[in-house]
């Protein structure tokens, strides 16, 4: 789960990491109002969506008087903001975020991400801050600096001169500010079960203190449960409807750009199929993992999550029953035919368990649109087939 | 032969008595498997399924000398199972549960590793050596005895490639589903080895995923020390970026984690890799008829 930028500047403060002051907005008056109990006399006037890259969008903006602030939260609230991580499609603002604006003599990057291949957490810190960390990974990794912390024994002051030495802070005065902040975020990145933080940039004001001017925070999903105020930050407008649809019925989709509608149990198999549409010249048009239990309930919501997108030109469900016989399954997927008006072909490979059953159900069944498949690749390339011949 | 569990392996069940705990276990017994006991605090003392419970895993050592754990417990006590199990000496720790936190195994997994105890999981379908013993969720009936070893992040990606094998006329020796969080326990590095090992595997597949680097660490490996041919296939080559798969680890971020790299790894370290897991059976069939 992703948060905003003004909720995770409210998590900083609550450890003390030194962030500007600011407050958030819904409206344009509200915006006004919080202008002027920040007092200015610069304001910087910043779009809340979950996406990075927001200022080079137009989502962030400064200005120099009341009547700025209105203006500019005039423009910004309302519009749909297009950055590399909304998508072409943007994403609409609904929430500003009115703060102070600061004394920028340097920028930095600072982040916190859990590092798979050395199974803790790392502590990642550029000089070059206020720019696309993959892009500076990309083009000179040796200017990020990563540091692991071993959360057995937590941060350390050796991890505070690496990462000082590192960025070739000198002055010690900035040493410790500087380390106090890191470690300040190290705590709270632990203490919430986060994903990730990153604040880009960090900036050195004319007066040697280090602010977080930016924030952005993920958490892990399946720690929400011990962290009722963190979870209590969800902004489902922020989300896809669909996705979150399904994820209420046990449902694991993402919709994608292709034709052929997939409903698979398993993620990797669910992945696996649209690769395999892909290889025999189709194109997927979402995700869906139904999970271990595909009943009659959990496939017809499937269908109907499918059919919503209005691109899709047949489904291929590939079911590989386990425990749960696949006979049961076949009775499931018809049941679930009659629920919902399935109006494009429907291929269905079940194998495992009972699959002669489940194919003759199916053949018994004598429906005109549902045709089985006897194993993945088969169903793949009717599937495809399927969705040719509908053009 | 096969490796890390057989038809002698002795089984504890941690959240025995619980539904999940349960039905399983009963399968695993139907299937052969030598499970001796299971814990429930505070159950200790009584009998289910016929075998006996106890209030903690070091007891159930002691009383039934067993060297494996099946972990069927709650998220949020995952860890404290874990942990729990490797404190008592247990050998090797399966954990079926999905959804523990990250922060918890980053800890468990590294008690585990301290006390020497193996961990498979969380978040995957088990390990069973055909027809001898099943530690897991898999469908037993689908895995027939034969020369190939299994590796997976996927549960039914496993079966998917399993039934493949066993269709071309072959069989498995051990599969092992890894799982697909962002922290698992014994990967791909660690098992090979004991694959090559083994004088009754003569092929492994291997089954990867997008996000980490677990598959180009084995790319590496496999260079060096593997002899035997591997057939690798991972998914998600149509995935978006930044979008997590179903699986917490299933995730390509910053660019980092794609199946086209992992591809090209195992391409370079001499592994036959197949774009779609419909190919297994029959890469399987042509790298044993070599």
């Amino acid at each position: 789960m992703n948060i905003h930028e003004y909720q995770a500047k409210q998590i900083f403060a609550k450890y003390g990491v030194p962030t500007p002051k600011g407050k958030m907005a819904l409206s344009v008056e509200e915006a006004v109002e919080n202008a002027k109990e920040l007092g200015g006399p610069v304001w910087v006037v910043k779009a809340q969506i979950h996406a990075g890259g927001r200022g080079l969008g137009g989502g962030v903006k400064l200005a120099r008087s009341i009547e700025e602030v209105e203006k500019l939260s005039r423009e910004i609230l309302g519009m749909t903001l297009i950055t590399h991580q909304t998508g072409p499609e943007g994403k609409l603002v609904q929430k500003l975020y009115i703060e102070d604006g600061a004394d920028i003599k340097d920028e930095l990057y600072l982040g916190v991400v859990l590092d798979r291949a050395r199974e803790m957490p790392v502590i990642m810190a550029s000089t070059e801050g206020g720019m696309a960390i993959e892009d500076v990974a990309h083009d000179s990794p040796e200017k990020i600096i990563k540091i692991a912390v071993d959360p057995a024994i937590g941060f350390q002051g050796f991890h505070g001169r690496e990462l000082v030495f590192g960025l070739g802070i000198t002055d010690p005065d900035e040493q410790k500010k500087l380390i106090s902040f890191a470690s300040k975020l190290y705590k709270l990145y632990i203490e919430n079960d986060a994903e990730m933080i990153e604040i880009n940039p960090l900036v050195k004001t004319g007066s040697g203190e280090f602010l977080a001017l930016d924030g952005k925070m993920g958490f892990d999903d399946s720690a929400l449960g011990r962290h009722p105020d963190i979870a209590a930050m969800r902004d489902i407008s922020e989300e896809d409807a669909d996705e979150r649809e399904a994820a209420q019925y046990g449902l694991s989709y993402i919709s994608l750009d292709g034709e052929i509608g997939c409903m698979v149990n398993g993620a990797g198999l669910a992945m696996g199929t649209m690769d395999t549409i892909n290889y025999m010249g189709g194109t997927p048009a979402n995700f869906l993992d139904v999970g271990g239990s595909a009943n009659a309930e959990t496939v017809a919501k499937g269908f109907e999550i499918i059919l919503k997108n209005p691109k899709v030109k047949a489904i291929f469900v590939n079911i590989f029953g386990g425990i749960v016989r696949c006979d049961r399954i076949a009775n499931g997927i018809l049941e679930a035919t009659k629920l919902v008006d399935v109006h494009v072909p429907v291929i269905v490979r079940l194998d495992g368990t009972n699959a002669p059953e489940a194919a003759e159900i199916l053949r018994n069944a004598n429906i005109a649109n549902v045709i089985a498949a006897t194993d993945l690749a088969d169903g793949a390339a009717k599937a495809v087939a399927a969705a040719k011949q509908a053009k | 032969m096969s490796i890390l569990v057989n038809k002698d392996t002795k089984v504890i069940v941690q959240g025995f008595t619980g539904k999940e705990g349960s039905f399983h276990a009963e399968q695993c017994m139907a299937y052969g498997t030598k499970i001796v006991g299971g814990v429930t605090p505070n159950k200790g003392g009584t009998e289910h399924l016929g075998k006996p419970v106890f209030n903690t895993v070091k007891e159930a050592v002691k009383s039934t000398g067993a060297t494996v754990s099946m972990i069927f417990v709650p998220p949020a006590f995952v860890a404290d199972a874990v942990m729990e199990a490797a404190d008592a000496g247990i050998d090797l720790a399966v954990i079926i549960t999905e959804g523990a936190p990250v922060r918890d195994m980053q800890a468990a997994k590294a008690y585990a590793v301290k006390h020497n105890m193996k961990t498979i999981g969380p978040n995957c379908p088990g390990i069973i050596t055909a027809e001898e013993c099943k530690i897991g969720i898999m469908p037993g009936m689908i895995f027939k005895k034969g020369n190939v070893g299994l590796i997976s992040k996927s549960g039914t990606l496993t079966y998917e490639g399993a039934n493949q094998v066993v269709k071309q006329g072959f069989g498995i020796s051990t599969a092992v589903g890894i799982g697909g969080d962002p922290i698992i326990g014994l990967s791909y590095k660690q098992l090979l080895p004991m694959f090559e090992a083994d004088p009754e595997t003569h092929a492994i597949v291997m089954i990867g995923e997008i996000g980490g680097d677990l598959e180009i660490q084995a790319a590496a490996f496999i260079k060096e020390h593997i002899k035997k041919p591997v057939v690798a296939f991972i998914a998600g080559q149509t995935a978006p970026q930044g979008k997590r798969m179903g699986h917490a680890g299933a995730i390509v971020s910053g660019g980092a984690g794609t199946a086209a790299e992992k591809m090209a790894a195992l391409e370079a370290a001499g592994v036959k890799v197949v774009v779609s897991p419909a190919d297994i059976g029959k890469a399987i069939a042509e790298v044993l008829a070599r």
